[in-house]
This record gives structure tokens, sequence and C-alpha cells, in this order.
């Protein structure tokens, strides 16, 4: 599974996160591989999910955040202080760790992004439902009953249609934060394949509590802890395949055999 | 006698809590038994319907006053209503904190005025400037629906302040992380996830529009006419109680207490409505919550 011969899609440099006066993640550096899935695991409290957050700039809502340091995304920094946050957000899609559907039909969840970024007409956006429900296996299922409510569908679909949400966009990136802790192993597969899938076109950076989802899906592993002073540390950041194998880190093997957390 | 005395508490609360329960009950059938007479006497038509309030000449029409009530009620709605849900999406949304920490109390403070203070202030800075600019009495359903949309802000902004802070904070990450701008992500999917809350909010301060009387009483003229245009004065179905109850005896009176009988239902629907209408809301989020 080693492709680290890939391109480098984004650069994180030196990123310094401060919630009001805590120090959440220090000195993280990272390159991240385009159409690579890149697993982000470790303990919980260690900041992987504010490293997800990183990307699409979610950290920005909490009040009192300060970040330090530069993102490079195809050469770009996202943390300029002129860049437009809604048109970063447009390149790097999220799904969520609990589906959120939004009270509204498969179809006008489908089309949120779209439609409001100017796509207005009905033919193009009925190739953006099919196009996007397809790529998250829901087509086939769903095509005759797009005006369903979203929220009547179960969990593992629901998750898949924000999948589809997402990709409606039009990302480049897509950031997955837990987004299989809540749903049943069955619904889990279904979305790892797709993770797999999607990779071959997207670059993909998910966050897990599953040791064994990120060995499976995984191409890079990146292990975060916090050090003696409660700062989130990168601990060691290989080839998933490597890193499981043989861990440099001591605290990377204790976590990952299981003595941890 | 233990067993009683352990209870004794509890039975002390049941007999208070009852107190109040049984003071509805209580003003209930005074105002049916007083009131209900002479609605089956004039016939329910000509009272509602009625175009002529006269008591000297037994004649009890209560279908300007319902047009008073309407109109004024309507017009504090109109202008009330949209300033009340903006400022909850000001207060929830965009406000920084400090903002917050001055507005929420401040606003707070306006529900706790007196209502024969906003009535005061209306008749010497309102009426005047209605009679001076736009011409009429002064006295009119404009002033009226002014104050009382005043009066209903706190009610509204609250309750949709509340509604909108309750929304689960996912839906307004997702739309967020959509690329949707802010403003986007309030009026697409924020408003109408919380449209059971704001819905209530405004029939509640419309409830409280129609009930409102002393500072109505000093500012809408009422007079027993037929509006023609929002610079008429009117009388309301509240206004016309506080009125005319000094000197009401007899058959005029149980007319006043009929009008109070129709304000009643009317209040009693509004509320009803609004009660349903967020536990719906509530029932299809709690029902979202199972789900994921």
């Amino acid at each position: 599974m080693e492709k680290t011969q890939k391109k480098i899609k984004i650069k994180v440099e030196k990123i310094n996160l401060f919630y009001g006066t805590s120090h959440a993640l220090g000195d993280i550096n990272a390159d991240i591989y385009e159409n690579s899935i890149t697993a982000v695991i470790g303990p919980s409290g260690c900041g992987k999910s504010t490293f997800l957050r990183l990307f699409n700039r979610m950290n920005d809502l909490i009040p009192g955040v300060t970040i330090n340091g530069r993102i490079l995304l195809n050469g770009e920094n996202i943390y300029a202080k002129d860049t437009y946050v809604v048109e970063l957000r447009k390149k790097v899609g999220m799904v969520f760790q609990k589906p959120n559907i939004f009270p509204m039909s498969i179809r006008d969840n489908v089309i949120i992004g779209p439609k409001h970024h100017g796509t207005k007409k009905k033919q193009d956006l009925d190739i953006i439902v099919e196009r996007s429900l397809r790529q998250a296996a829901l087509w086939d299922d769903f095509k005759d009953n797009l005006f369903k409510p979203g929220l009547s569908l179960s969990p593992g679909e629901q998750q898949r249609l924000c999948i589809a949400r997402a990709l409606a966009v039009e990302p480049e990136i897509i950031l997955f934060d837990e987004s299989c802790s809540a749903l049943d192993p069955e619904s889990t597969m279904r979305i790892e394949d797709l993770m797999s899938e999607l990779s071959k076109k997207y670059t993909i950076i998910i966050v897990t509590h599953n040791m064994e989802q990120a060995a499976r899906v995984s191409h890079m592993s990146a292990f975060f802890m916090i050090d003696d002073d409660k700062i989130g540390r990168l601990v060691e950041y290989r080839p998933t395949g490597d890193m499981f194998a043989n861990p440099k880190d001591k605290r990377t093997e204790d976590y990952i055999t299981g003595r941890y957390g | 006698m233990k067993k009683f005395k352990e209870n004794l508490p509890g039975h002390i609360f049941l007999l208070l809590a009852l107190s109040s329960i049984s003071a509805l009950a209580l003003i209930t059938g005074f105002i049916v038994v007083r009131g209900a007479p002479i609605i089956t006497d004039v016939g329910l038509k000509d009272f509602a319907f009625g175009m002529s309030w006269a008591p000297s000449l037994e004649e009890y029409g209560i279908f300007p006053m319902i047009i008073g009530t309407v109109a004024v009620s309507l017009g504090a709605a109109l202008i009330g209503v949209p300033i009340g849900i903006c400022c909850s999406i000001f207060l929830s949304e965009f406000a920084p904190p400090f903002i917050t920490a001055i507005f929420r109390p401040a606003i707070q403070l306006l529900a706790g005025i007196p209502s024969v203070v906003y009535g005061f202030w209306g008749l010497i800075f309102i009426v005047p400037f209605i009679r001076d600019y736009l011409g009429g009495p002064g006295l009119s359903i404009l002033a009226a629906s002014i104050i009382l949309a005043i009066m209903i802000l706190p009610t509204v902004i609250s309750i949709s302040e509340v509604s909108l802070l309750a929304l689960p904070k996912q839906y307004k990450e997702g739309a967020l992380a959509l690329g949707l701008t802010h403003w986007q992500t309030i009026r697409i999917v924020m408003l109408p996830a919380a449209k059971s809350g704001i819905v209530a909010a405004v029939i509640l301060g419309i409830g409280r529009a129609i009930g409102e009387t002393m500072a109505v009483i000093m500012i809408v003229g009422n007079a027993v006419a037929m509006p023609e245009s929002i610079l008429d004065p009117v009388r309301t179905l509240t206004t016309n109680i506080g009125i005319e109850m000094g000197y009401a005896t007899g058959v005029h009176q149980e007319a006043l207490f009929a009008t109070g009988i129709v304000l009643f239902i009317v209040i009693m629907i509004l509320n009803a409505t609004a009660q349903y209408i967020v536990s719906s809301g509530k029932q299809a989020r709690g029902k979202e919550r199972q789900k994921s």
C-alpha cells in the first residue's frame, strides 16, 4: 500500500494551535500526498480532530482560537490573511462523526452546495445528483425516491448521503472525522470501500479511533499524542504498513498494540 | 399517624398547587356563567358580527372591536416580528459576547417596563408625531401597533433566540463545511430547522398583543367604529372591557363578560397552537437524534 512517491497535495508547516492559553497542537509538520488516504490516529484528546479541522479551517468557529504556521494547499497558504474561507471549503469537503443530514429531501441535501454556489439549471443539478449519489453508492437504491426525507434513511445511508453531499461540491480533498464511529460494522465496511474508491480521485484524510480501520484503508498514518505539557504532538508519521509492522517510537508501539488508551 | 406526617408536605403542596388551578377554573367558570346568557340572548351571530355597540340602546355588536383587535395586533406583528427575528439572529449568530452581555438583559428589561409607562410614552411621543406628520387624530391603529410591536419584542426575541441556539451545531458546521457563507447557512439551513420555535415565538407575541390593555387604551382612541385607515382610532376587545367596566351594570356588564369570553377563546387557541408547534418541532428533532 506504500504510495510515498506520490505528489504532495498539502504541506503542513510548523503549525501551533492554542485554545485561549492552552496549547493544543505543537509544531506540527507533515506532507499529505495526493490521491491517498491519510489516517490520523491517537488517544482521545490528543488533538487529532483539531488537526483535521485545520484543513477546512473549521477551528475558526471556536472563539479564542489562535493558529500559527502555514498550511500549503496546492502551494498556497490557506492561513494567509487574504484567504477566502468559503472558497477553501468548496475545495476541502468534510464528513462528520454523526451523519448531519439536513431536514430536507435526499435531492435537496445533495444539491444544497452546488445550488447555492451558482448552479441553477435543473438539468445541471440532476446530473450532479446522479453523479454524486452514484459515487456514494446510493443511486441504485434511491433513484426513484429522491424526494424522500433524508432523515428517513438508515444511519449508514445517511452517512453516505453526507459523502454524496460533500462530493456534489466537487472538492479536491475530503476529510472524514471519525465518520464510522456511530455506524454498525456493515455500514462501516461500505464506507471504507467508498473511501478506497474515492482515493483514486480525491485526497482523503480520516480521523479514526479504530486501529483496524486505519490499517485497512489508509496509505499513510499519523500518530498523535499529548506530551508531558499536554501539548498535542505528531509523534510518528509514516506509510501505514511500515508503522504498524515496526513502529519506531515506543509510544506508537504501545498505542497500536493496545497497551495504551 | 406517622405515615400521615410523612406525607404531610406532599398534601400541603398539592393544596397550594390546586389553588392556582382552581383560580383558573373559578375565573373561567365565572366569565362563562356571567357572559354566556347575553350571547344566547342576542345570538352569537349578532353579537360577534353586529356592527353597533350602544349599551344605552341595548345594542351589543362587537364586530368593530374584533376588527380593531385584529388590526392592532397584525400591525404589531408586521412591525415587531421582523425586527424581533432579526434581533434574535443577530444575538445568536453575529453578536460578539460583550454585545450579547448588554443586549440580553436590556431586552429582558424591556419586558419589565409596566404597560402604563409604554402607553404614556406613546401618548406623549408617538401620538403627536403621527398627528403632525401623517395626519388624523394621532390616537390610532398605527400608534397602538408601534407600541405593541415594542412590547412583544422580548417575547419574539427570546423564544426565537432559544430555538436558534438549541439547534444541533452539526447543522451549522455541515452547511459551512460545504462552502456556504454564514448568511446562506443561517437562511437555508438554520432558520428552516428552527422554524417551529420561531413560529411559536410569533404566535405568543401576537397573543401578548391581543391581550394587552392599559397601553392600548391610552393611545388607540377607543372609538367604536369601523376604521378606514391605519390612522383612524379604533377600540379593541380588551380596551372595551377596560373602559366600560367601571360603570357597566346588568346586561351591559354581561356583554363585557361576553367580550371577555371571545378574548379568552382567541388567546387560548393561539397559546395551544404555539404549544403544539413547539412540541411537534421537538418531537421531530428527537426522532433525528434517535436516528443519528
